[in-house]
């Protein structure tokens, strides 16, 4: 495990690991659900200089006051294990999963869009619509909001082809996931 | 960590007012002396403390006093410090203690006041962020909004505080919540669910590091302030260990007496300004055992030329210490008391030979005999390094113990006074906070009624928390300041020379206070010598005054602090005798 002397960095001030390739991980973080704890989680990511993608919390767990924060950040491998040891370092951080490590994470993240246009353009847009299995959630004579929920890559995807078609306005939630089979975590 | 729950009837529920549950709760929880000062969002606290006479409460003159002064009290008796201050200009004076506390893992509980809750957020009079501010630079913080939550949060916070990698740990009140009346409950049965350290070495590890360490030619012990922190347990073991493996021993600058310097293999301290002896050994070994330190840039020097040629153990109760700086072979995650005893364990029941360490003892003969704190004598000048020998010899058969200030005199305090026990020896390694000493002093001497306790100071460092000296008079704290008067910042100073070409940018001491007279305006005496011959009498003379003392010991104006690996320098790159001004390349320039 210990490392050649090549790929450690000549002092501690520049240790930059750029030899070693970002990557991009989900992270899955279970908390107390107290007053300050996305302060705490947040403070974290800027104080150590690590980057948050995506970020979305919610309470679980009312009964327990458990919330799931789910990160989407990127680093590379040596800053990802400091992240994990880092966030379980906080008092009412309960456990961390990394989703993207364990293979069996599923992803989600929900989508609201609005496009604007008339004509062909309106038509166009309905039928990427359609193709992308997203809804009409709202419609007025020269707009629509269409719903979509998928993969963040096909949300990308969905708003890239509806830019030359009247795209005005996007609202995403951020990643969601959770792991496939009977078990939780 | 105390996770029985009593039956229902036994569990103590009274009602009394926030203030009082303050009070209560901190008596439950052993507290004898706290420090602090008031103001009108902590009145009510104040006003319960007026009729609990059990706790001394120790009047600073400024909250900082108060921050260090409870670090000193906690390093000296493995004890939380607990400190009381009012909100705002209160609180915010607390931040560096609290981050100081931080980085060096020292224990604190600090309770500040805050507005009524109606009022947070309104920019209130003396209102300020103080869970927001804290946020970052303690353990874990609470804002207590309701006074049911209170005696829980103050038990919580002390568990926090005291277990695990120690910290601060902030609890700011409401004035209402002071004021209004609550449920009291005991400290049993109390724990978090999210916190659980991990305390216990798994047990394939420690056959591991067996194994290694029975491979080992060439192994040396780097050692921190962890084994320190574990308890006095924890150096026992070590010294333990110690003496069935034969293994040398070296310290970071905070780990200093839990490994006795009288030692035959006692390598001194090593990093930048550490022992020559010590960093060699660092260099060359083939088997690194880290306990309880975690690899700070002071000690590891050039990275890339950090003990290239070692496997490294590394035992620490925090997993974010593991290969945070240096990857290492076989971690192990422990209290540092107990893997040490596991260790300990292993080894002797595997009836495991102590092994022929000959040649590597051989090498270290070698380094030991450059004699790298050596310094050039004077008849005329009183030396820094051997004004240190000499408060050494004259202490040394006492109960003494030294905190320090930051500078040169805290690195010649490191390296020329000897510690043979633990929490003797305080120090603002972390932070390198200067103004940590005199205040810390006064802890240590709160908490040692009838010890020996003296600051080793700079100047210039005196000078930022100097006004605890009144502290000192007000509580009968004879504590003894100690200053190695150079006239200069003298560690910003050498750096100048190393660096800057010999261009002294606002580090001389101008205007200096005569620190005698100071010290007899405080209520103190004062004691100034130039000469040394005198120095011996004169430090006897301090040592007999009962009461506190500043000793203006004037020393060696540019004498620099040697022996020192220069920034983006390896371990055996080290400078020993002079410095020349071109040890340090453009990219070393730019480091800290
Ligand atoms: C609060 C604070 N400000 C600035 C510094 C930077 N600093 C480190 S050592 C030093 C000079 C200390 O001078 P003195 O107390 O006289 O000690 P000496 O080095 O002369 O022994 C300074 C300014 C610091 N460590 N802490
Ligand atoms: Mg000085």
């Amino acid at each position: 495990m210990t490392d050649t002397p090549e790929n450690i960095p000549a002092s501690a001030y520049d240790m930059s690991h750029a030899d070693e390739a970002d990557e991009r991980r989900t992270l899955a973080v279970i908390v107390d659900n107290e007053p300050g704890v996305l302060g705490r989680v947040v403070g974290l990511f800027s104080a150590r200089g690590y980057n948050i993608e995506s970020l979305t919390v919610a309470e679980i767990d009312r009964r327990k006051h458990r919330s799931r924060i789910t990160i989407v950040t990127k680093g590379t491998p040596h800053m990802l294990e400091q992240i994990e040891a880092q966030l379980l370092r906080l008092v009412p951080v309960a456990s961390v999963t990394d989703m993207t490590k364990s293979k069996r994470g599923v992803e989600r993240e929900l989508a609201l869009i609005k496009v604007a246009g008339t004509g062909e353009k309106r038509v166009e847009a309905l039928r990427i619509c359609e193709i992308f299995r997203a809804s009409v959630i709202d419609t007025t004579s020269e707009s629509f909001i269409f719903e979509l929920t998928g993969m963040s890559d096909k949300i990308d995807q969905f708003c890239a082809l509806m830019k030359p078609l009247g795209l005005v306005e996007v609202s995403r939630t951020g990643v969601l996931s959770i792991k496939r089979g009977a078990q939780a975590g | 960590m105390d996770t029985q729950t009593q039956p229902e009837a036994e569990i103590e529920t009274r009602q009394m007012t926030g203030a009082q549950i303050v009070i209560t709760a901190l008596k439950e929880q052993g507290v004898d002396v706290m420090f602090g000062y008031p103001g009108g969002a902590v009145l009510p606290i104040y006003d319960a403390l007026y009729s609990a006479p059990e706790i001394e409460h120790i009047l600073v003159r400024h909250e900082q006093g108060a921050g260090h002064a409870a670090e000193g009290y906690a390093r000296s008796t493995g004890k939380a410090g607990v400190a009381l201050v009012t909100s705002g200009p209160g609180a915010t004076n607390m931040v560096t203690p609290i981050t100081d506390a931080m980085m060096d893992s020292i224990p604190l509980v600090v309770i500040t006041g805050q507005v009524p809750s109606h009022l947070i957020g309104t920019d209130a009079f003396q209102e300020c962020d103080t869970v927001g501010i804290t946020r970052c630079c303690a353990k874990h913080n609470y804002l207590v909004t309701d006074v049911d939550d209170l005696a829980h949060t103050i038990h919580e916070a002390f568990l926090i505080a005291t277990t695990g990698r120690p910290g601060p740990v902030v609890i700011d009140i409401p004035k209402d919540v002071q004021f209004a009346t609550g449920t009291y409950v005991g400290k049993q049965g109390i724990h978090k669910p999210t916190y659980v350290p991990q305390t216990e070495p798994a047990p394939a590890r420690i056959e591991a590091a067996i194994a290694m360490m029975k491979q080992a030619r060439r192994p040396v012990f780097y050692i921190g302030g962890g084994v320190i922190n574990s308890g006095p347990g924890a150096s026992k073991a070590l010294r333990a260990l110690q003496a069935a493996t034969g293994f040398p021993v070296t310290s970071t600058l905070m780990g200093l007496g839990a490994f006795p310097a009288s030692h035959k293999d006692w390598l001194g301290m090593l990093g930048m300004h550490g022992s020559y002896e010590a960093n060699n050994a660092m260099h060359d070994c083939d088997l690194m055992i880290c306990v309880g330190a975690r690899f700070d840039d002071r000690v590891t020097g050039r990275i890339d030329a950090f003990s290239p040629g070692s496997k490294k153990i590394h035992i620490d109760i925090d997993p974010s210490s593991i290969n945070k700086v240096i990857r290492v072979d076989l971690p192990i995650i422990a209290d540092c008391g107990k893997a040490l005893e596991a260790l300990l364990a292993a080894w002797t029941s595997n009836k495991t030979k102590a092994l022929n360490l000959k040649d590597w003892q051989a090498q270290i003969a070698v380094w030991r005999a450059v004699n790298s704190f050596a310094y050039a004598a004077s008849e005329t000048e009183i030396k820094p390094q051997y004004a240190i020998e000499r408060l050494y010899e004259l202490t040394k058969h006492r109960e003494t113990y030294i905190s320090t200030e930051v500078g040169q005199h805290q690195m010649w305090a490191a390296q020329h006074y000897h510690f043979e026990e633990p929490n003797h020896w305080m120090t603002s390694g972390g932070l390198g906070t200067m103004g940590y000493g005199l205040p810390a002093a006064v802890g240590i001497q709160a908490a040692h009624r009838e010890a020996l306790v003296i600051d080793i100071a700079g100047e210039a460092s005196v000078q930022m928390v100097m006004q605890e000296m009144s502290t000192a008079v007000q509580h009968e704290l004879p504590i003894k300041v100690f200053i190695l008067n150079n006239l200069w910042m003298g560690m910003v100073r050498q750096w100048q020379e190393l660096l800057h070409g010999e261009r002294y940018s606002h580090t001389y001491s101008e205007s200096l206070p005569d620190f005698v007279k100071l010290a007899e305006a405080y209520g103190g005496k004062g004691i100034y010598c130039d000469d040394p011959t005198q120095l011996d009498a004169k430090i006897e003379e301090m040592i007999a005054y009962d009461g506190p003392v500043i000793f203006d010991c004037r020393v060696t104006k540019a004498e620099n602090c040697l022996p020192m690996i220069p920034s983006g320098a390896a371990h055996n790159e080290m400078i020993l005798s002079e410095i020349t001004g071109d040890e340090i390349d453009d990219a070393g320039r730019k480091l800290v």
